[in-house]
């Protein structure tokens, strides 16, 4: 089980362990986009903190449903503390558009703040 | 020019093996005594062109056989990736960082490519397929040790 999803009243809580590539990508679009459907929120955090590589097909399912959450005016934050995943989302060119912080209960604190 | 060592992969074109790609070549390219984060790069170097390979050349068809070799030269670490897919029109294009024909990846593919390796070579016909040539120089030190043992 790579891939784990929860509803937290207005954010689908979305975390992914292990190599977030081309193999996961396809799996993980699919869930996130059928949860964030019939969970029916706004809000998507993306807790990285269990995987140990990605690459641009990871980086690709995040940058499509950041699209997705926009259209549906809500916001995308991601949860991770591993500097070389955070050199790949500063390259990307993801942290010019997506908020990071090192671990969920602070991207959490973001997206309550942004309610407010 | 005769690599010093060499290691030849061919597998069909299905996701779960890009992983075991970029696995086989960190094995061989932790013997060069690279920096753990230069053999990450190398790792996302050869994740994109074998994804590129998949997705690209092959459309996913697992039918399809992606060629990898990973050759030690005196001065660097050459990886080729080859596939005899669909090829890409228009090269120079593809090469600029924001293209690609899947916009989920933003063509991020070669950025992380060319950014990570030293040198990147792409070569690609319509409906004969794309080879892909990466090269990373070699940490000083190891250079002494393989020409000593060979």
């Amino acid at each position: 089980m790579n891939l784990e999803i929860k509803k937290m009243g207005d954010t689908l809580l979305v975390k992914i362990f292990g190599d977030f590539d081309l193999e996961l990508a396809d799996h993980c679009r699919r869930e996130i986009d059928r949860n964030y459907e019939k969970e029916a929120v706004k809000n998507i955090l993306f807790d990285l903190t269990g995987i140990s590589f990605i690459d641009s097909s990871g980086l690709g399912v995040i940058l499509g449903r950041y699209r997705k959450v926009k259209e549906n005016e809500g916001n995308v934050v991601i949860a991770s503390g591993d500097s070389r995943i955070i050199k790949l989302l500063n390259l990307s060119g993801i942290t010019r558009l997506i908020p990071v912080y090192p671990n969920t209960a602070q991207a959490l604190k973001y997206l309550a703040g942004k309610v407010m | 020019m005769k690599a010093i060592n060499h290691i030849k992969l061919e597998f069909p074109s299905i996701a779960g093996n890009v992983r075991l790609a970029r696995v086989t070549v960190a094995a061989f390219a932790s013997e060069l005594d690279y920096d753990v984060s230069v053999l990450e790069e190398i790792k996302v170097a050869v994740s994109e062109a074998v994804t590129n390979a998949i997705v690209h050349g092959y459309q996913k068809d697992p039918q399809g056989i992606v060629t990898l070799t990973a050759s030690l030269y005196d001065s660097n670490l050459e990886i080729v990736v080859e596939d005899r897919g669909k090829g890409i029109d228009n090269l120079d294009q593809a090469l600029e960082p924001g293209e690609g024909t899947d916009p989920e990846r933003m063509g991020l593919g070669f950025v992380f490519m060319r950014t990570f390796m030293d040198e990147l070579e792409v070569t690609s016909e319509p409906d004969l397929g794309t080879k892909v040539i990466m090269r990373k120089k070699l940490p000083s030190e190891v250079k002494a040790k393989w020409f000593n043992e060979n």
